[in-house]
């Protein structure tokens, strides 16, 4: 991390770590590496002088619009909201089936096993392969780039308050 | 039940209530007396560790004996409850415990304050924590009351009311003086006798039936007395739409009131980063399921071997089902065998209330400490330290819960545990979310979310036949009922999102960008976490 040793003060749009995160380390190839500078007004990058908080402030924006955060969030996001509407309507179906549907549920499949005995195996086993498939997604596509971030992110912190 | 179980049984209660002490005096003579240390242990649990202790919190008594019960009597619809408390746990996997890890320190309003203005909504969040603690505390304490006497046989006032009072005390002991060092390896021990408990059951039950599930199921189904109606939905909450509506009402309470429940949130400050709070998680899950599952087995083998007559004879609620049980496997009433068994399950009974209550009056004195007392003291008053506030709280909040479960004991109280979800996932989740996801959520909005889910739930159940207005009611002479169903949920969950939505929408004051980037940033990298 050496590269920011030399720096301190604020950050400027021209500071190096600009560089790490618009190159796109960690995100798929194709993301195009857009220049996080022109997201931020450039009366918002505190001169020297100006309150410390502010310039934390500006950093956490600044980390929010970049590439490498932009890629976490995407990639939480894209399995948590498919997988939590699946879970939910799958359990609320199984509730509102068991409560108003008695006889379907009662179905016999095969001795005494029927639809319920399934239906509510079924719900313990999604809760643990969606629990597997969670944590090897975390830890295979999430773990790492979020772990470098908040390296960054820190580093930078601890750069514009002291 | 004879003098051998009962001695048996105290000589268990005994030992397990001693070895508590030791942990708790262990953990005291190590403290630093920091804030740190009381509400997290110095956050370096391992994840299995912290999994243990996140199963211990959650499985009570009522999950070990009630449901079983529930089972032994009515077959399938005891099932519907265990898959809620189970499927509760994605929302708290996916949604909560690694963001919430990685943006608060102590407590639900911690993740708030973190965006808003700190005072309102600390006052919000730890009001509604406190309450969802009380009334999960209460349920605990008259449910270890009852459980007690009927264990050990004794009917008389005089046992229920010691023992109400036994489990207050020592919660305040292991809280005030051991801090969560000694409340989580009190709650990692409990696991561990009651997955043992649970799992020697388990086995001699299906050993059995030769290890033929389907034999099983059709044996309980025949000795239940309801044939194969006891194998399908509808013998419980199959009754008018009402019956069915409260059943819809309390599914959804309990799978979204998980990830609301104070104590469960505060065990995620007890790791030191966001990926071993989410390695706990998934370590509680497979416990808690795995649990939940032989919970099912029993409830079924119970049916089977004792009869649902039997069961039910015993206890009307069925709550003596699993300790029959065990007599009946260890080679029936006069047998060692089965009077080992029965002090064993008597036992683990016990420390699984002792350990939950531990757990609750802890985040408890977390809210009153943290978030009320640092936003409601005077400016200039006479400042103790947040410890020596959080000890007494623990302690206040002791007498308080002996008090209510003495002024309840003679009330079923079983629509406390379904009461506390409800208000958890009305007040805190809705809040939790709309914090972490919504970008122009403020702190009106945080505001009148916490309110909004917290008064109608509690009004709600003011005014059902809980209160008033059936022979059951615990007020049965009146009747001022107005809403049907027995569980809130259903209205209070969506009223609790709603206002949130609404206080945002209308309030003047501009979301805070930079504090919201901030919040974003941490909650997903961890940048900044303690």
């Amino acid at each position: 991390m050496e590269k920011y040793d030399g720096g301190g003060g604020a950050v400027r749009p021209d500071d190096p770590w600009y560089d790490v995160s618009a190159s796109g380390w960690g995100a798929p190839a194709g993301t195009e590496a857009r220049p996080e500078a022109a997201e931020v007004p450039p009366q918002a990058v505190a001169p020297g002088g100006e309150d410390e908080g502010a310039s934390a402030a500006e950093i956490y924006r600044e980390v929010r619009a970049g590439a490498a955060f932009q890629e976490v969030r995407g990639r939480y996001r894209r399995f948590v909201v498919p997988a939590c509407a699946l879970f939910l309507t799958w359990y609320l179906a199984y509730v509102v089936a068991a409560t108003t549907a008695p006889t379907l549920m009662a179905r016999p499949v095969f001795g005494p096993v029927n639809v319920a005995l399934l239906a509510g195996l079924g719900q313990f086993a999604s809760t643990f392969v969606l629990t597997w498939a969670y944590a090897r997604h975390a830890r295979l596509r999430r773990d790492r780039l979020a772990l470098d971030l908040r390296w960054e992110t820190q580093q930078l912190t601890r750069g514009a308050r002291g | 039940m004879s003098g051998d179980h009962q001695t048996l049984a105290l000589v268990l209660f005994s030992l397990f209530v001693a070895l508590t002490l030791a942990i708790t005096a262990w953990a005291g003579r190590r403290r630093r007396g920091t804030t740190e240390e009381f509400y997290t242990g110095g956050r370096l649990f391992s994840p299995m560790e912290n999994g243990f202790a996140i199963a211990g919190d959650y499985m009570s008594a009522a999950s070990f004996l009630g449901i079983s019960g529930l089972i032994a009597l009515y077959g399938y619809d005891g099932v519907l409850y265990a898959v809620g408390f189970l499927v509760a746990w994605l929302v708290v996997l996916f949604l909560v415990a690694e963001l919430v890890r990685n943006c608060g320190r102590f407590t639900l309003a911690d993740v708030l304050a973190a965006r808003m203005r700190e005072r309102p909504v600390r006052i919000a969040a730890g009001t509604s924590s406190i309450t969802v603690s009380v009334l999960y505390l209460v349920a605990q304490m008259v449910g270890a009351g009852t459980l007690v006497s009927l264990l050990l046989g004794g009917e008389s006032r005089a046992a229920q009311t010691w023992t109400v009072v036994g489990v207050g005390a020592l919660m305040v002991v292991y809280v005030s003086l051991g801090g969560m060092r000694a409340t989580t390896w009190i709650q990692i021990v409990k696991s561990v006798l009651l997955m043992g408990g649970t799992i020697t059951l388990t086995v001699l039950v299906l050993l059995r039936f030769s290890g033929d599930f389907g034999q099983l199921l059709t044996t309980a189904a025949a000795r239940s007395g309801h044939g194969l109606d006891f194998l399908a939905p509808g013998l419980r909450y199959g009754g008018d739409w009402t019956a069915r509506l409260d059943f819809i009402s309390l599914g959804l309470a309990l799978v979204l009131g998980t990830a609301g429940l104070p104590h469960i949130l505060s065990r995620f400050y007890t790791v030191p980063t966001a990926r071993a709070a989410r390695r706990s998680t998934v370590w509680a899950i497979g416990l808690i399921g795995g649990f939940y599952l032989m919970t099912i087995v029993l409830g079924f083998g119970a049916a089977a071997l004792l009869g649902s007559g039997a069961v039910r004879s015993a206890n009307a609620a069925g709550n003596t089902a699993v300790p029959l049980l065990a007599l009946d496997l260890g080679g029936g009433a006069g047998s060692t065998g089965g009077t080992v068994l029965f002090a064993v399950v008597a036992a683990v009974a016990f420390a699984t209330i002792l350990a939950v209550v531990a757990g609750i009056t802890l985040a408890s004195s977390a809210s009153v400490a943290h978030d009320l007392y640092a936003s409601l003291r005077r400016e200039g008053a006479r400042r103790f330290g947040e410890v020596t506030v959080a000890r007494l709280a623990a302690a206040g909040i002791g007498v308080l819960a002996i008090g209510l479960s003495l002024l309840a004991r003679d009330l079923n109280v079983a629509f406390l545990v379904g009461l506390a979800f409800a208000v958890a996932a009305s007040a805190n989740l809705p809040v939790l979310l709309y914090t972490l996801f919504w970008r122009s959520f403020t702190t009106r909005g945080a505001v009148w979310s916490v309110y909004g889910g917290l008064v109608p739930a509690v009004v709600l159940v003011l005014l059902s036949p809980v209160v008033s207005g059936s022979p059951a009611s615990l007020l049965p002479g009146l009747d001022f009922q107005l809403f049907p169903l027995e569980n809130p949920g259903l209205v209070s969950v969506p009223l609790g999102f709603a206002c949130g939505w609404l206080g945002t929408v209308t309030s003047r004051e501009e979301p805070d960008e930079d504090r919201h980037a901030e919040t974003e940033v941490r909650s997903l990298t961890g940048a900044g976490a303690v």
